[in-house]
């Protein structure tokens, strides 16, 4: 019985706060958009009982999803989020790494300093960073006059509005989430182990590489999925940092929400966005499963 | 049939293995190994024994190549080691943690090593079926080191770092994690081992019961130094200094001054008591400050006055340790002084012939005890 009420309580917050409004949201997917308040039918009407139910469901149909078939820039558009996501993923990975490594082999009086610069941008409100990024990169901005007083180039580089800035941003805000669970995998590794790789005659590189890297695989993972699941639907930094030509779904959600005022095709964008999520998001979570189950 | 004692160390012929030449190893001002000079020879089961924080571990480490000596050279066959670097040396070692690679299995553990040789497979494969069988393994080859008991672990452990068949092969507390009953067992399972292997093993520990069981020769080390190197029967009954006799088992220690008297020594130890005999080739002068180093198990405990006895006291039973097959009397003298008097319990317990407060005669040998200098 206590066991119950203690299962309970998660239970019923998932329900209310994610199961309930992924039901809404389906159901207004399966939707007509019509010129109301709220910009769709049909709604439910309890008062004409049995038969409101009835016609109710009777109006539900897969229009949606069939016209997010018929024009390419959908599908165009979660390929395109997909690549950015997996390739920023990737970059993020390459530049976390070597300062999770870093961290953990720094001297034991450094890593609370380290880890509080790691987390110390988040005291800042997100959107002012990326902000920030637009001051950084524009034709005018910082980087371009210091590349430029210091004579490497002779004309701006044009980053922002392009994949580069968004690339950019996404590496600099999701690098933490990055960061941390590959410092936390790198941080258990027992020295002893290295020595035990050295001793048996490996070089430090490739006790690196069979044992480091193996070692701290859950953390990559863990990592990975971190960035490239909020990246896959990001809206700020693409329709901050990138140009007409970035094509991301969370934008596309965006203008069909507020330009378009198309609820429920925006609803079966998000939907599929989803679904898309759901795979990655169920490995993650075997993940971390079996790095509990390999801890005992 | 007649067997050849194996004692390289009596043998000025013989080459060691492993020699250290005035080895210093500092760590910023700390002094870890102080000036230290030994050899180890091939075929030994060498242990380094102290307490912690003596500099056992370093000299091991020295050894596999984790740290290089400050001062000094370390010879291994006749060769410097200091430039080679531990994935180069023809040394293993075993590692107190285990160390076991938690992501590969117990085949993949000990094959680990010769993979790095660019050992031909099937070769991998016939040294790893032997290393398996030597620590009676077969079964588990499949397993992860989470899946088997600790006992396995520290075989797949030794399994490992013999495999590439070490000219040395270093343990470092290999028995630490065990329990005493599987501690036991597997100290005569590592002496068979490095019988058939004949491999040199040098074991650090500090359990001198440990080191006593499975070393031929012992280093007892204390404060960076190494204070006494020899056979387990000699550090126990011929110890140095009072700090092997302390270290080692368990002992009395009376202090006095010396009287040279015919082949021996007299010693006044205490006011009122008669002085205490011994033979010893330890050269002292009239007056001298000494001290007696008696093991509990040389000094009989009787109700009687023995007659004849070198040394002869007696005293009220203040302690009894029952340890099963012994006990152990804490004697105590009339000028407080306690000597321990240990006797093996071979008839049952209730038919012990002391109980505290008992008076009782203790008594030695004149040769029983150990004449150190003061």
């Amino acid at each position: 019985m206590r066991r119950l009420a203690l299962i309970i309580i998660p239970y019923a917050w998932l329900l209310a706060l994610f199961l309930v409004p992924f039901i809404i949201v389906l159901k207004i997917s399966l939707s007509d958009t019509a010129l109301s308040i709220p910009p769709y039918t049909p709604t439910l009407d309890f008062s004409a009982g049995w038969v409101g139910i009835k016609d109710f469901f009777g109006n539900l149909d897969f229009e949606n999803f069939e016209f997010l078939t018929t024009d390419d820039l959908y599908w165009k558009a979660y390929l395109s989020s997909l690549k950015i996501a997996f390739v920023a993923t990737v970059l993020t990975l390459l530049v976390g790494y070597p300062i999770a490594y870093g961290m953990a082999n720094a001297p034991d009086h450094w890593r609370p300093t380290l880890m509080m610069l790691i987390i110390l941008p988040f005291w800042t409100s997100f959107l002012i960073r990326v902000y920030s990024w637009m001051g950084i990169l524009s034709n005018e901005g910082y980087l371009n006059q210091l590349l430029l007083s210091l004579g490497v180039i002779s004309e701006p580089l044009t980053i922002l509005n392009t994949n580069t800035a968004v690339y950019i941003g996404i590496v600099y805000t999701y690098l933490p989430f990055m960061i941390l669970p590959i410092y936390s995998a790198l941080e258990r590794l027992d020295a002893s182990l290295l020595e035990a790789a050295e001793d048996l005659g490996c070089s430090r590189f490739t006790a690196f590489w069979l044992v480091t890297i193996p070692l701290s695989k859950s953390g990559i993972i863990a990592g990975c999925f971190l960035v490239f699941i909020p990246t896959l639907g990001e809206f700020v930094i693409p329709s901050l940092l990138g140009g007409s030509k970035t094509l991301m779904i969370g934008k596309v959600l965006w203008e069909e929400f507020f330009n378009n005022r198309d609820w429920p095709v925006a609803s079966a964008v998000a939907v599929i966005l989803l679904l898309i999520l759901i795979v990655p998001i169920i490995l993650f979570q075997r993940n971390e499963q079996k790095q509990r189950e390999a801890e005992g | 049939m007649g067997q050849t004692i194996f004692e390289p160390w009596n043998d000025p012929s013989a080459k060691p293995l492993i020699q250290f030449k005035n080895v210093t190893k500092k760590f910023g001002d700390f002094v870890a190994i102080d000036n230290q000079t030994f050899d180890i020879y091939a075929q030994e089961f060498f242990a380094l024994l102290g307490p912690s924080g003596c500099g056992k571990t370093t000299m091991m480490r020295m050894l596999a190549g984790f740290e290089t000596p400050t001062e000094g050279t370390i010879l291994l066959g006749g060769e410097d080691i200091a430039p080679i670097p531990p994935n180069k040396r023809a040394v293993n070692m075993m590692f107190q943690s285990y160390a076991l690679f938690p992501h590969l299995s117990v085949w993949e553990n000990i094959a680990f090593g010769l993979k790095r040789d660019s050992m031909p497979k099937p070769d991998i494969e016939a040294r790893v079926a032997e290393m398996l069988k030597l620590t009676r393994l077969e079964q588990f080859a499949k397993r992860k080191p989470h899946q088997i008991s600790g006992g396995q672990r520290q075989r797949v452990a030794l399994a490992r770092s013999l495999a590439k068949a070490p000219k040395l092969l270093l343990l470092d507390e290999p028995l630490g994690a065990l329990d005493a009953k599987l501690r036991q067992d597997t100290q005569f399972e590592l002496m068979d081992i490095q019988e058939k292997t004949g491999t040199t093993f040098v074991i650090v520990t500090h359990d001198q019961e440990e080191a006593m069981t499975v070393a031929s020769r012992v280093a007892v080390m204390d404060d960076g130094r190494i204070i006494q190197v020899d056979t387990p029967a000699r550090i126990y009954e011929s110890p140095n200094s009072v700090y092997v006799a302390d270290f080692i088992g368990d002992v009395t220690i009376l202090s006095g001054t010396a009287t040279p008297r015919d082949d021996g020594y007299d010693i006044a130890f205490a006011e009122g008591q008669p002085p205490l005999r011994s033979k010893s080739d330890t050269r002292l002068d009239k007056g001298q400050a000494c001290h007696l180093a008696i093991r509990p198990e040389k000094v009989s405990i009787t109700a009687e006055k023995p007659v004849d006895a070198a040394n002869a006291m007696q005293g009220k039973i203040l302690d009894i340790a029952y340890l099963g097959n012994l006990s152990t009397y804490h004697v105590q003298l009339p000028n407080g002084q306690i000597i321990k008097a240990q006797t093996a319990n071979t008839r049952r317990l209730s038919r012990r012939s002391f109980t505290w407060e008992d008076d009782v005669w203790l008594s030695w040998t004149d040769t029983a005890g150990v004449l150190l200098a003061g």
